[in-house]
């Protein structure tokens, strides 16, 4: 008992030396880093809304090691932070233990199914938005070439990949799509350089525009893509600002929309599984003063069509993880 | 200049003062950046030592950092220099997984034997390529085992996404071993003499396996023929052949314990703490093998408590995480300062004592 008391007294300490107060809603990072102009950075931005629009305060960890997932989710649980938000398919197994540990804390995760009372889980049809760029890109591009980065090789990343495949197939069937990936660790998500060079590859196949959905790996893609005077298409943020007029569009997933109404909702937020997708905004493509230039009344009337068809059910793009296959490629 | 210093000052005083001049150092980093830092580090003693809890991640952490450290203090004793421990863990995490995942284990009493053994096997099969390279070969042993890394995370990384991946699930990760795999914690250790301890931790039976490790490689090392030949191969090779000393065996074996060894520290990660095998469960641990093993003058005592150290700096970093403002980033630039100053600036805190250590003797004499 008096080391459990210790424990206690220790975990409030450390609550009072942080200002927690009860019931601050929390946001845990991915590896990735806060920071990554991606996905990661859709989440930061969707909690500092929160914080401006209300003047609330938040607590916030970016993760630094695999250990700290739980250690996270714990602790934060025990300060009595609710609810706690997490961004990342990698915390589904560990909050699928925790959770049941903390029944009166909500959680929210995103880009993963977890099934318990108190967990909110929010997925996206990235092959979807994925499809609308892609159409975009095969109108754009004039070698009728057009290239794909990914960051890690792993099933997310290829739902990406197909979705964007088929898009571009719709447009024009004869077209190449290019496709790499980054690498096969999590080094392949904050690697810009190799991201440039992958860039320059495909280029030098006669690409002239580039997708990468690759986190801050994308960042260099796209910093090639406008030194080479070609277009690219950014990912889960809007990046169309980070090169103004050289961006065709951004693939862009509404992590940030997820996390604000989560902790707008604080403690009383919905429970269950959520797949949002082009009918709930959830994915979409960007269009802003930074690329209306490059988006012409054709391909816009085009893609909007293909929203529409694919709301109501008559255009089916097919899901690389239902099946682990791809009809094109 | 092996007797300059006496042998306290070279085992304590040397490391001490690195720490304390990498520990100023992160003070004026924290200044810099507006933060406390002493009530960082309150929060890092504290969080890393003051509980139950805080002593079950440090331990947890340290436990990796024993096996990695050893394997490469094992291998400098033959002036090999493995820094493949990353890919060695990597395959280690595998041999465990399959074992797990293979049979229907009753009881973790059977399991942890098989898993063991095979955490060892694969460890030591990924260092074998490098080591009969450079045996053989001539191919530089420092290239080789980095090469092995990507190899070896290459390998995983399919095996995770194409043929160990549950269907239908997005995270390239093996399904969860099953409950009669999951190893003893600290917490059900203790509590069969009475001893509480906190729950949540991960610190587990593995890192009872780590301490006898320790013992085994000091056992190798100074209490038997082939860890003479070691360090014989280590301090002269032409002195070790004209012994009779056979190089190519004495780079096979080295290698090899020291890959089962890095191969031992997936039973810690991946079968006590994560219970299912993840794509990055070693997170650097083989690297900052490094570290603990220069620090710990490749002696397993010295490993022991460089990695309880770094398990500190882990366990501490991740509460400022937790609690402060602190940005990753420079939790990161922390402890790379004490890996700088205790590994790499070693003769800048060396070359003076040692000057200071001449200057008493001779005023002495």
């Amino acid at each position: 008992m008096t080391f459990l008391g210790k424990t206690l007294a220790a975990s409030a300490a450390l609550a009072l030396i942080a200002g927690a107060a009860l019931a601050e809603p929390a946001m845990v990072y991915d590896l990735g880093g806060k920071f990554d102009k991606s996905f990661n950075e859709a989440a930061f931005n969707g909690a500092e809304r929160w914080k401006a629009e209300t003047g609330g305060t938040y607590r916030e960890i970016e993760l630094q090691s695999e250990a700290q997932r739980e250690q996270a989710l714990r602790r934060f649980a025990e300060a009595g932070l609710n609810p706690i938000v997490m961004a990342g398919f990698a915390f589904g197994a560990v909050l699928g233990e925790v959770a049941a540990d903390y029944p009166d804390t909500k959680f929210v995760i995103i880009d993963t199914k977890v099934e318990a009372p108190n967990v909110r889980a929010i997925e996206y049809s990235e092959h979807q938005g994925s499809y609308l760029v892609g159409m975009m890109a095969a109108m754009a591009s004039r070698t009728g070439t057009v290239g794909f980065i990914g960051g890690m090789d792993i099933p997310l990343i290829r739902k990406f990949a197909c979705g964007y495949a088929q898009g571009v197939k719709a447009v024009n069937p004869d077209a190449t799509v290019i496709q790499n990936m980054t690498g096969t660790t999590p080094a392949a998500w904050a690697d810009p350089v190799k991201g440039g060079e992958l860039a320059r590859a495909q280029i030098a196949q006669g690409a002239d525009v580039i997708y990468a959905a690759a986190g801050s790996t994308g960042v260099g893609v796209l910093q090639t893509a406008a030194d080479e005077g070609i277009l690219s298409i950014g990912v889960d943020s809007n990046q169309n600002y980070l090169h103004p007029g050289q961006v065709l569009t951004s693939m862009i997933k509404r992590v940030d929309i997820a996390v604000y109404n989560a902790f707008t909702a604080g403690a009383d937020l919905e429970t269950g599984y959520f797949v949002l997708g082009l009918a709930d905004d959830g994915v979409g493509y960007a269009l802003d003063e930074h690329n209306a230039a490059l988006v012409t009344a054709e391909m816009q009337a085009a893609v909007d069509a293909a929203k529409a068809g694919i709301i109501a059910g008559e255009i089916v793009v097919h899901d690389y993880m239902s099946d682990n296959t791809c009809p094109v490629n | 200049m092996r007797d300059v210093m006496p042998r306290w000052a070279d085992v304590v005083l040397i490391p001490l003062i690195s720490l304390v001049l990498a520990f100023l150092l992160s003070a004026v980093v924290i200044v810099a950046i507006g933060e406390d830092p002493l009530a960082a580090v309150r929060m890092m003693v504290t969080g890393a030592l003051g509980s139950t809890y805080a002593w079950g991640y440090t331990l947890y952490y340290a436990t990796n950092f024993i096996f990695t450290g050893l394997a490469v203090a094992v291998a400098f004793h033959a002036r090999l220099f493995n820094i493949g421990g990353e890919g060695q863990a990597t395959l280690g995490g595998l041999g465990v997984a399959l074992v797990c995942l293979a049979l229907p284990w009753p009881h973790w009493v059977l399991a942890l034997p098989a898993a063991v053994l095979a955490a060892a096997l694969f460890g030591a099969a990924w260092a074998a390529i490098p080591a009969w390279l450079q045996a053989k070969r001539g191919s530089h042993i420092v290239i080789t085992t980095i090469m092995f890394n990507f190899i070896g995370a290459a390998v995983l990384n399919y095996m995770l996404v194409n043929v160990m991946r549950p269907q239908g699930s997005m995270d390239p990760a093996t399904e969860r071993f099953p409950p009669g795999t999951h190893l003893p914690t600290l917490h059900d250790l203790l509590a069969l003499v009475g001893i509480p301890f906190s729950k949540a931790a991960p610190a587990n039976i593995a890192f009872l396996i780590a301490l006898a490790a320790c013992l085994l490689v000091w056992l190798l090392i100074w209490r038997t023929r082939l860890g003479y030949e070691i360090r014989a191969y280590g301090h002269s090779e032409p002195a070790a052949i004209y012994a009779g000393i056979r190089p190519v065996r004495v780079v096979m074996l080295t290698m090899l314990v020291s890959g089962a060894l890095a191969g031992l520290m997936a039973v810690n990660t991946v079968m006590g703490e994560a219970e299912r095998l993840v794509l990055n469960s070693v997170e650097g641990a083989g690297f900052i093998g490094i570290a603990v093993a220069l620090m710990g003058r490749s002696h397993p005592f010295g490993v022991l408590l460089a990695a309880i150290l770094f398990g500190f700096l882990y366990q501490g970093g991740a509460e400022l995480a937790l609690w402060t403002d602190i940005p990753r980033e420079l939790i990161v630039v922390i402890q790379a300062l004490v890996i700088l100053f205790t590994g790499a600036l070693d003769n800048m805190v060396r070359m003076p004592l040692e000057r200071l250590f001449l200057a008493l003797r001779k005023r002495r004499t």
